[in-house]
């Protein structure tokens, strides 16, 4: 049983470390709560969906799709739509939601409600300490701690991480001292978004695709950064794993646990709002006056 | 007579010669009147359910749009209310004129939990917060479904009343009566209740508020039971108009719905919501008699969303009023865009170019 939870946990948590992070750098760069981020990660899942196992297309095309046009296609809607009421962060959440809520019907309508999945993309599966891993789940970890590295690399590493990172500290000094924070906000929300594809694309195997299921990940997300603290990506990152443990535990152990999975987050989130209003990792801003 | 005629001159100048004062009151006769004219069974009951569904926006618009506490999960109070007057009705076989008002009551006391929260956050966090209570409900729901039958629902509740007409006029009544009582508690120039001021000044800046010594968490809390419990009233008018409450009313689109109905009726006006509910919500109820409608109704709603958000982010009605009325510019009295001069001060009022 624990070593169940451990390891469905950690699968679990990478890929809401996955999303969290994707979350948290569009809130700290481009001070976008994109209310649709899972919903691109559910567009995503049925792209692959729909080229790999409808079409017959090669995974290699599925998966590529699937993480190029949902990029494109948030970059496109913050340019045209989200970077006009920017300063208002309540039309924002408004606006994403609207998005969101747009690709779940659009889904709806193309493919109706029934559950649908993928086919492993690797077969099989090992036996560690008695619990059954299917060799796809190793992989979704895998490339679910790959893709933190990368980003973790990205952003303490080169020139692009640190104008990120300037900006999410101090967004009119950043624009002073050169950074274009517009263009690179567009980015960020492309790459945001595309991580969201990628994890999408490697979980899609081992989870029912239909078009509803940006809610039960948007809600972890949500509470996993403000656990984590808004602002600070680490905090994003531990928030989701804590989560994830927490949700399977929950899941495994009490009976009709998986309805109220939801609930288990957003209890740990009052927790630590309560205790701790910044989170257990971000820093204490100063309310802002307008 | 000497007070007959002070109403008839009250009347005269304070709300015939408002425009948007007249427009409501015409419509709220037009609303009395029309089950006379006509009364058949689907259109009455249309209105009704728009009456209740302009009662929820307005309660929505009462606390994101005055107080400015955007709540995203205002279904929860809903279903909340919903769902106990459900239980109480079916369970204990209380009638509705007792479940009504309970189950309003226990939609102010959600507001007061969610009040727990909300009184730490601020802006978007409160709206994350609020968002994720209805999940929460819907998911215990789901757990108890031996009680509250799960993915089906409660149906079987008692009727408000006997005959269409009768529960048309009582949803009337207390929506009409309801709004009211919201608008006083958010008229700025009351003299009866001065919330109004201070639920605006909680919004436009809430540090300021503090510092000029208003009690802004006496007045939030004040608020969310407030707009809990006119969401509540309209809950358990619609479980027992429906019929049958099943987890829908708790959904993300439900919601989302009152926030569509507002933003394209025009924020923070109350009367924004019953216009937006009045004219969205019969065309979706159009598009649900076709096939391809029913399917695509929500995506038209969130479209509209999107387009008044990013176009016409006043609203409809905002505009409309932009049209029909202007200021006095001297004595800042309203007057018809038609007049030449201020009905009050005589003051032109269309400079000449």
């Amino acid at each position: 049983m624990l070593s169940m939870i451990l390891i469905n946990g950690l699968v679990a948590g990478g890929v809401y470390a996955l999303l969290a992070l994707g979350f948290a750098l569009v809130f700290g760069v481009a001070r976008i709560m994109n209310m649709a981020h899972t919903a691109f990660y559910a567009l995503a899942a049925f792209i692959v969906y729909t080229l790999s196992v409808m079409f017959r297309a090669s995974y290699l095309t599925g998966v590529s799709l699937a993480i190029l046009i949902p990029a494109i296609i948030g970059a496109v809607y913050y340019r045209l739509a989200l970077d006009r009421v920017k300063q208002h962060e309540l039309a924002v959440v408004i606006l994403s939601l609207a998005l969101a809520v747009l690709f779940q019907e659009i889904l709806l309508v193309i493919f109706g409600s029934e559950f649908r999945g993928i086919p492993a993309y690797i077969n099989g599966f090992v036996e560690i300490s008695g619990v059954r891993i299917a060799y796809q789940q190793l992989f979704a970890l895998g490339i679910c701690i790959l893709g933190l590295a990368m980003v973790w690399i990205l952003l303490l590493k080169t020139r692009f991480g640190i104008a990120i990172r300037a900006i999410s500290q101090d967004k009119e000094i950043a624009n002073v001292a050169g950074i274009n924070v517009t263009r690179l906000s567009m980015i960020t929300i492309a790459i945001s978004i595309a991580l969201a594809g990628i994890t999408a694309v490697v979980i899609a195997p081992v989870q029912t695709i239909e078009p509803h299921m940006w809610i039960p990940p948007m809600i972890t997300v949500l509470a996993a950064v403000i656990i984590g603290g808004v602002g600070s990506f680490g905090g994003a990152i531990i928030g989701a794993f804590v989560l994830a443990f927490s949700e399977v535990a929950f899941t495994t152990l009490v009976p009709m646990g998986s309805w109220l999975k939801g609930t288990v987050s957003l209890l740990a989130m009052m927790i630590v709002l309560l205790i701790k209003p910044e989170g257990l990792f971000g820093k204490f801003f100063e309310e802002e006056r307008l | 007579m000497g007070y007959l005629r002070w109403l008839y001159l009250k009347f005269r100048s304070e709300i015939v010669a408002i425009p948007w004062r007249l427009i409501s009151l015409i419509f709220v006769v037009f609303l009395m009147v029309f089950p006379l004219v006509l009364p058949h069974p689907y259109v009455l009951r249309i209105l009704a359910l728009s009456l209740l569904f302009s009662l929820f926006a307005a309660s929505w618009d009462f606390l994101a749009g005055f107080t400015g506490q955007l709540s995203l999960g205002h279904a929860f109070f809903f279903g909340a209310s919903a769902y106990t007057s459900a239980l109480l009705n079916t369970k204990l076989n209380l009638p509705p004129w007792t479940t009504i008002p309970l189950s309003a009551l226990v939609a102010a006391m959600a507001g007061l939990i969610l009040c727990l929260p909300a009184l730490r956050l601020r802006g978007i966090y409160l709206a994350l917060v609020t968002l994720v209570f209805p999940f929460i409900l819907s998911g215990l729901v789901h757990v108890f479904s031996g009680l509250t039958g799960g993915e089906l629902g409660i149906s079987g509740l008692d009727r408000l009343g006997y005959s269409p007409i009768f529960n048309y006029y009582l949803i009337l009544a207390v929506t009409v009566i309801s709004l009211l009582i919201m608008w006083k508690f958010t008229d700025t120039r009351s003299k009866l209740v001065r919330t109004g001021v201070l639920l605006h000044a909680i919004r436009e800046d809430e540090i300021t508020a503090r510092a000029t010594g208003v009690a802004t968490t006496r007045y939030k809390i004040m608020a969310f039971a407030i707009s809990g419990f006119f969401a509540g009233i309209a809950g358990g008018l619609y479980a027992h108009f429906i019929r049958i409450v099943g987890p829908s009313v708790l959904d993300l689109l439900f919601s989302f719905n009152a926030l569509v109905w507002t933003v394209f009726g025009g924020i923070t006006t109350l009367y924004g919501p019953v216009a937006g509910v009045f004219i969205l919500y019969p065309i979706t109820e159009l598009l649900r008699l076709h096939p391809i409608g029913e399917e695509i109704r929500f995506l038209i709603q969130a479209i509209i969303m999107i387009i008044v958000l990013l176009f016409m982010p006043q609203g409809l009605t905002r505009w409309i009023r932009d049209q029909i009325e202007d200021e006095c510019p001297r004595c800042k009295l309203v007057n018809f865009t038609v007049r030449r001069v201020c009905r009050g001060c005589r003051a032109p009022l269309h400079l000449e170019k």
